[in-house]
């Protein structure tokens, strides 16, 4: 039976306090704080960090599909999960989707992958899901929405998770929604969407779910849910027949409301505390709502050495400036640096190098046995040997998940930056070879040469349509 | 074996233009200034130039960029085209040319204009369609890396080492400030170079050199022909480029402290020249103090101080005007500026009036051999030139 074999998260490290926010509107209070993105990551990143995160003890190569859901996708032509399948080395026989436009597309995104490995069709899918929603400046979407993501393994062996049932509604209830061509979520009024949306449909299709299989609320140690808000999401709760204490943390006071992302990650923070026989509900809400209840297996044991949410909230840097979020998201209108204009990027070059560049593959010399990266402007990928010199006798060789030290930096002032100085690095690799990278997630004040730093998948910029990402290097901090 | 130039090619003219924002001057106006002044000063036509080369990166793309400002028609001109060694290169393959006896007396010119992009830094165009492991890096940035990496290496403080590059840039402009053809010709004081905005740090902006405009040229011919020129005409003891493979970034061997082709090219400069004792023969130097952490490590690679106690020279005042070895006695990049096709043979300018007593104020006494570098790239992957002139006694 299909069930979650490993789970990972990914919380951005800058958190913006709610009363910065206020502060900069003239406004009083501001509760907890929001996970802020950092101007270098969007879905597709941050779908690759929390891959990564669940994908600790396992072969990307062996994962069948990767279904990436999110709202705020870069790309509206371009397959955006098969962007963060290259990243993490999924092979190219998979079969990706992106699933879309509805605050609820994670738990159909993880239906579809239960029933995929249910039907046998698909041994072994990602399911992966990130937002970072943007609410217009001042309004009260800015403060609540946070940014980050969640990944969950479906499988058949080794099932840590197993689903025991759900129970969809897909209602055209419309209480938040955004054009095709628009940058910021509009709402209706607030009432209508209480009354006849969030506070009636996750109800119902959390009653149906627990009628079909026998079940009351008393049958859940945790209860995972959507939320707009801490208040609201106290009240849906109660509605359902909850007890306090049954209430998993929803987040929103300390990470925020991350869209499409939020049920899988409050879904992760109560993985990261379960134990064999726990009962978990899972109930979503966008448009309708998924209702699934969740069986905790002995395997939970074997999940423990992930970042998931519980590290990734310790993972943090307070951001105590809005005017850097507004520039993060280009938000205000910026005075043109004075640089020369980048040339397109070349659909060419990037897919002539995107099997190696994007999963950050060297190659390791059959002959000296050397670990080796070709980092120029044209190719990523050697063909003589930087030490022995023979020719084409390579073996693959991944950096992405080595760690390194820093052999140089310096902080370049002069360089385009949403976030200056630009920390220009070289790393060393624990086990041999080298790179230069842009350092991200990191106070200048902290770089040293020697320090410990690890890979993330980042955006190195947007130009002309094209979202550039490759690889950052970052401190590691644990 | 390769075989040497020492002496088989000499220099009888020279000319460079004021450094500068020369917001007067198109590319044509710059070339015609150095070339007649080099004309000029070896006494010459223009009809007397049998084959030229021009170096420039971004002032034009083939010879004709020289032809037509200066009517030298139909001969043959090959444009040259080397990163920051761009002018030396341009003089070296002329050398090469009137060694290999194929002409008598040909000119090299190299010249860049700078200012007219509008803005600050090396504007040029972006090589290459935008790559996906462009990262966002300026040449500022990478050479800062050398700093951080020496400070950290040699145990030198964030002050000690921020100090001794300061004091390389002092030196600099105090000597620029004697030389009426540089960009920059105030001295500044060691407070203001230490307090000067980051420009990518550790290195402030009296650690990085000036962009400007301008253009130097040099006629070169025979030692036999030269000798019925003039008596004051010099000659080429070496001349070597040294192409770096790239891998500083990739390659752990590399360690962020020196620049392994400097090394390179001198140890063969050197050979060529016969020099066995750089310190004590070469009497003065125009190096690549693109940054001053540059000079700094190049004092080392070109075997002037020892590996890692290049610290003491610099504060000791070895590289200065009245030093044991003056270093950039012009003001160097520094107070020129670095319109880069025309650098190298700026540097070989000063060597040139130096040699034969004319450098004025700047006058280093009884000077026999000066070498000058470039550096084209950045210390993990560069093309360097070092090269060497003297008297012909020398």
């Amino acid at each position: 039976m299909a069930g979650i074999v490993s789970y990972g998260a990914y919380i951005p490290y800058y958190r913006l306090p709610r009363s910065v926010i206020s502060k900069a509107w003239g406004r009083p209070g501001g509760r907890g704080e929001r996970a802020v993105a950092r101007y270098d990551e969007d879905p597709v990143s941050m779908s690759v960090a929390a891959g990564m995160d669940c994908l600790r003890e396992s072969d990307p190569k062996s994962i069948d599909a990767l279904f990436m859901a999110t709202t705020t996708a870069p790309y509206k032509e371009r397959l955006n999960a098969t962007i963060v399948a290259t990243a993490l080395d999924l092979r190219r026989e998979v079969r990706n989707a992106d699933f879309a436009n509805c605050l609820k597309a994670s738990t159909t995104a993880l239906l579809s992958a239960v029933d995929a490995v249910d039907a046998g069709s698909l041994k072994s899918v990602l399911v992966t899901s990130a937002d970072m929603r943007l609410g217009a400046a001042s309004g009260e979407n800015e403060q609540a929405f946070g940014d980050g993501a969640a990944a969950l393994l479906l499988g058949n062996e080794k099932v840590a998770v197993e689903i025991e049932g759900s129970y969809t509604l897909c209602d055209d209830l419309v209480d938040s929604w955004r054009a095709h061509d628009e940058t910021f979520v509009r709402n209706w009024e607030e009432r209508f969407g209480l009354d006849e949306g969030y506070r009636r449909i996750p109800v119902e299709a959390a009653n149906e779910v627990m009628k079909k299989l026998d079940l009351s609320p008393k049958d859940f140690a945790k209860a995972c849910f959507y939320g707009p808000n801490t208040r609201r999401h106290s009240e849906l709760g109660r509605g359902i027949g909850l007890e306090p204490e049954q209430i998993q943390d929803p987040l929103l006071d300390i990470v925020g409301n991350t869209g499409a992302a939020l049920p899988l990650m409050i879904l992760v923070a109560a993985l990261e505390e379960a134990k064999a026989g726990d009962r978990i509900l899972l109930v979503s809400w966008g448009n309708g709502s998924d209702a699934i209840v969740f069986r905790v297996t002995d395997q939970i044991k074997s999940i423990r050495n992930r970042r998931g949410i519980k590290r990734h909230l310790e993972i943090r840097r307070e951001l105590d400036n809005y005017e850097k979020y507004l520039r993060w998201r280009g938000l205000v209108p910026l005075e043109a640096a004075a640089r020369p204009a980048k040339n397109p990027t070349s659909m060419a070059s990037l897919w002539r190098e995107h099997s190696s560049a994007m999963p950050l593959y060297g190659v390791k010399c059959k002959k000296c046995g050397t670990p080796q990266m070709y980092l120029s402007f044209s190719s990523t990928r050697p063909r003589v040997c930087l030490k022995c010199h023979v020719r084409d006798e390579f073996e693959p060789y991944r950096f992405a998940d080595k760690k390194g030290k820093v052999a140089s930096f310096s902080h370049d002032y002069l360089a385009l930056s949403q976030d200056p100085p630009n920390t220009l690095t070289v790393v060393d690799f624990e086990g041999g070879g080298r790179g230069s990278f842009e350092m991200t997630d990191r106070d200048p004040e902290e770089c040293q040469v020697g320090m410990d730093v690890e890979m993330t998948f980042r955006k190195i910029f947007f130009d002309k349509g094209v979202h550039n990402y490759f690889w950052k290097c970052k401190p590691l901090r644990d | 074996m390769p075989g040497s130039i020492k002496d088989r090619v000499a220099v009888v003219g020279m000319g460079c233009t004021k450094f500068g924002e020369r917001w007067d001057a198109s590319a044509v106006d710059l070339l015609v200034e150095s070339a007649y002044e080099a004309f000029e000063d070896a006494g010459i036509e223009p009809e007397d130039i049998q084959a030229a080369w021009l170096g420039t990166t971004s002032s034009g793309s083939t010879g004709m960029t020289l032809s037509e400002p200066l009517r030298l028609n139909y001969i043959p001109i090959t444009r040259v085209e080397n990163a920051c060694a761009t002018g030396s290169d341009a003089f070296r393959n002329a050398c090469y040319a009137v060694a290999a006896g194929i002409y008598e007396i040909v000119l090299a010119i190299g010249v860049e204009k700078l200012k007219d992009t509008g803005m600050s830094g090396l504007g040029g165009a972006q090589p290459n369609p935008s790559h996906v492991l462009t990262p966002e890096g300026t040449a500022p940035g990478r050479f800062a890396m050398l700093a951080t990496t020496y400070f950290d290496r040699y145990g030198l403080s964030f002050e000690e080492g921020k100090h001794m590059i300061g004091r390389v840039s002092w030196k600099s402009h105090k000597n620029g400030a004697l030389n009426s053809k540089a960009h920059f010709q105030r001295e500044v004081p060691m407070e203001t170079i230490l307090n000067a905005p980051m420009i990518a740090w550790p290195l402030g902006l009296y650690d990085c050199c000036g962009v400007s405009d301008g253009s130097a040229a040099a006629i070169i011919t025979t030692p036999e022909i030269a000798k019925g020129m003039r008596k004051d005409y010099i000659t080429v003891k070496a001349l070597q480029i040294c192409a770096h493979p790239n891998d500083g970034n990739y390659n752990s061997d590399y360690d962020w402290t020196h620049v392994e082709s400097t090394v390179r090219a001198a140890e063969a400069a050197y050979k060529e020249a016969g020099i066995t004792n750089p310190r004590e023969e070469i009497s003065m130097a125009e190096v690549h103090d693109c940054f001053s952490i540059t000079e700094a490590v190049t004092m080392e690679d070109l075997g002037f101080s020892e590996r890692g106690k290049v610290l003491r020279d610099i504060e000791d005042g070895v590289f200065d005007l009245d030093g044991k070895l003056p270093v950039q006695p012009d003001g160097g990049l520094k107070c020129f500026g670095h319109p880069i096709g025309a650098s190298g043979i700026r540097m070989i300018y000063e060597m040139y009036k130096q040699l034969q007593g004319k450098a004025g104020p700047r006058q280093i006494k009884n000077p026999k051999l000066g070498l000058t570098h470039n550096l084209g790239g950045s210390p993990d992957g560069c093309m360097i030139y070092v090269g060497i002139v003297g008297l012909p006694e020398a």
